[in-house]
């Protein structure tokens, strides 16, 4: 066992030197940066559209007392309701109820979208179908609010740190958030681990190292040097995106703290997210082991994919149903278990759990590095004039 | 399961290696005396990297037994044994030294040591300039002395070299025969695979003959040759006489030259039947079979035809 552990050791050191230390880990670390820039751009892009498409201009034919009258009482909800619930208003000339004219305006104006007119105790809206029936509600008590001149009542207010309400729904958001972040980091990492023995099987180094060290040393240096690699990415990403947070101005304390306490929170989501790269990433590894080619590897990694998402979505699925079966399949199923027992943590206040659970994930990595270990040598590490070429499948399966 | 001899380094007990269905390894018995260097030979697809990779424990066998250093499971004696597969392979972005220090940290060797190590053995062996350069910065032929260096840095007793002079050209050959050697001055036991008669004739005290997964002949290179009988050239100013009786029947003269295998009776009895018949001797050679001729007899035609195709390709490769 400690010579499987020196040996493991030996692998690990130079798989994680030889990462660190090479020009494409700058280009690793700024990985996250492009999805970020792109998100954002992408967000502030759509909600540009959204907000063009949801908040139309609606022109105003009425007479010109009652238009100031409406754009007041317009202003005035404004500051109690938020300026994007109420359409934006703009003042037409007073077109009675002369349809012709409402007609040959909507029609002749590309920015309104439908014409209020009339009087305000009998306004008419003129418009599409879906924009009268969208906007008719809210000009309607914009009408009577106008003509009702009702008292302005100013609410006094008392806060209280957190009620049972908001302390749930502040914890689930939590679990939302770390699961969130936990899938999202296994998802870009544990993927990697699949072609981590190529090199060895093309420059034949395997040969070398299968004669000095137990195979399980070789799975496992591989493994945790690449762990190494996405704690370093993953404590560069985090430590920038606090400074961030922090160089804006922005407040930690306000967000939601989980059952366990922020402190043993981060300390869960460092061992739940190694044991679900473990976990992932010795399977994607025996896996990525019997491909031979970089072009294997790259037909493997859809499948691989598509199998991480509906992991991904079993946990996902399961934060809201704390005790129910589908939450214990998801806290039992060693893939989801990492990612179910990290919304635990958040909303559930108990540490022992956390430990058996982090017992189970490591038992069941050390069962599949063994079994990947296994079909390994027997199906990869042959030689020999009769041994033929086989298939990607039949070298999994040992057929 | 009989317990392991400690005279032997080596110790294969009928073992056998299928691929598919094929027997690749069939039923080889193999003992390897602690300090020996010793040969296999073969052509290419004999089973010679198949047993060596059994013997080291990269791959199991599917019947019978062995015993590396007395231990049934090899890679727990993989500290005391240096190896050398026939496809050579280094990481390629490691500088040189750090290239032999790995391979001594695989087996047990400090990575602080192996570094200092590596250097001394590169500017032993004239790579100095080339320590600190990348192995993808390196020749063929560099590259695999430094891996050759990484086979021997943890100063190991057992030494397995798979066909370590395929790739070389002949003055790396003649250095990597004198590093052999020098291994085995110090007491090292050292196995090499070869297709190449030439190499274990030179090297070897005792070799194995494999073909077709099996082994023909294991023995001294001597005893290997002894199981041809001497060959007699003969040059005679006589055509006729006496002497003719001392001859083969069936042996006959080109020219004035006579070409023969000597009879069982021996060098005297044919020379006195020579000198006493008349024969007229203008020269008379009688050479010791080569270890050629003994591998073509035990092996086969066939098998040494291949195995000399397997050179020569071998030399076109160095070239």
């Amino acid at each position: 066992m400690i010579e499987t552990i020196r040996a493991a050791f030996v692998i690990a050191r130079r798989d994680f030197t030889a990462i660190i230390f090479s020009k494409s880990f700058f280009f690793f670390l700024l990985g996250p940066l492009f999805p970020l820039g792109i998100g954002i751009a992408a967000g502030g892009l759509g909600s540009q559209v959204s907000r063009d498409i949801d908040n139309p201009v609606i022109g105003v034919a009425l007479s010109p007392a009652e238009a100031d009258q409406l754009l007041d009482t317009r202003t005035r909800l404004n500051r109690s309701l938020g300026s994007r619930s109420l359409p934006d208003l703009v003042v037409l000339p007073d077109l009675g109820r002369d349809e012709a004219a409402i007609m040959a305006k909507l029609n002749s104006s590309k920015s309104l979208s439908a014409i209020l007119s009339g009087t305000l105790a009998s306004p008419v809206l003129t418009g599409s179908e879906r924009d009268v029936n969208k906007w008719q509600g809210k000009l309607s008590l914009l009408a009577e609010t106008a003509l009702s001149q009702p008292a302005r009542v100013t609410i006094d207010t008392r806060f209280v740190g957190q009620t049972g309400s908001s302390s749930e729904r502040g914890q689930l958001l939590t679990a939302q958030g770390g699961q969130a972040i936990l899938i999202l980091l296994t998802m870009i990492l544990a993927g990697m681990v699949l072609s981590n023995l190529v090199e060895e099987k093309t420059n034949k180094i395997i040969e070398i190292l299968a004669a000095a060290i137990p195979m399980d040393s070789i799975f496992l240096g591989k493994l945790f040097a690449m762990l190494g690699m996405a704690l370093v990415g993953i404590a560069v990403w985090t430590t920038t995106g606090l400074t961030v947070i922090l160089l804006v101005g922005g407040d930690l304390n306000a967000l939601p703290t989980p059952a366990v306490g922020w402190p043993l929170f981060g300390l869960l989501m460092i061992f739940y997210f190694s044991m679900a790269y473990l976990l992932l990433g010795s399977l994607f590894l025996g896996i990525g082991a019997m491909a031979t080619t970089v072009r294997e590897v790259q037909t493997l990694s859809m499948p691989v994919t598509m199998g991480q998402l509906l992991v991904f979505f079993l946990a996902y699925s399961s934060i809201t149903k704390l005790g129910e079966p589908v939450e214990w399949f998801a806290v039992l199923f060693p893939f989801s278990s990492p990612f179910a027992m990290i919304a635990r943590a958040a909303q559930m206040g108990n540490i022992w759990q956390h430990g058996l659970a982090l017992v189970w994930q490591a038992i069941f990595t050390a069962i599949i590095i063994r079994f990947s270990v296994m079909l390994f040598r027997r199906n990869v590490m042959k030689s020999g004039p009769s041994a033929p070429k086989k298939g990607l499948l039949a070298r999994v399966t040992g057929k | 399961m009989l317990a392991p001899d400690p005279e032997f380094a080596i110790e294969a007990r009928n073992i056998v290696k299928r691929f598919d269905g094929q027997a690749a390894v069939d039923g080889i018995d193999l003992t390897i005396r602690k300090g020996s260097i010793f040969g296999i030979l073969g052509p290419n697809g004999a089973g010679k990297t198949t047993t060596l990779r059994m013997l080291l424990g990269i791959i199991d066998p599917d019947e019978g037994e062995r015993f590396l250093l007395g231990s049934p499971d090899p890679i727990s004696k993989a500290h005391q044994v240096g190896y050398l597969p026939e496809e050579r392979g280094l990481y390629q972005s490691m500088k040189a030294y750090d290239a032999i220090a790995f391979m001594g940290a695989l087996r047990g060797l400090p990575l602080a040591e192996g570094r200092r190590r590596g250097r001394a053995m590169m500017e032993e062996h004239g790579l100095g300039a080339a320590i600190d350069k990348q192995i993808r910065q390196l020749s063929k032929g560099m590259a695999q002395t430094v891996q050759l260096l990484g086979t021997l840095v943890h100063d190991p007793d057992l030494i397995i070299l798979d066909e370590p002079f395929s790739g070389l050209d002949a003055l790396n050959q003649g250095k990597l025969e004198r590093l052999i050697r020098a291994q085995a001055d110090r007491g090292v036991t050292i196995i090499f695979s070869t297709h190449v008669i030439a190499h274990a004739e030179r090297l070897c005290e005792e070799i194995a003959i494999i073909a077709d997964g099996k082994i023909p002949f294991r023995g001294k290179v001597s005893d290997a040759r002894d199981r041809l009988r001497p060959q007699v050239h003969l040059e005679t100013r006589n055509l006729d006489g006496p002497w003719r009786a001392a001859i083969p029947l069936d042996c006959q003269p080109l020219g004035h030259n006579w070409h023969f295998t000597l009879p069982e009776s021996g060098v005297e009895p044919l020379l006195h039947a020579l000198v006493e018949g008349g024969a007229g001797i203008e020269s008379l050679s009688i050479e010791r079979p080569g270890l050629h001729d003994a591998f073509v007899q035990i092996a086969g035609e066939a098998v040494a035809r291949k195995m000399e195709a397997d050179t020569n390709n071998s030399e076109e490769d160095a070239a």
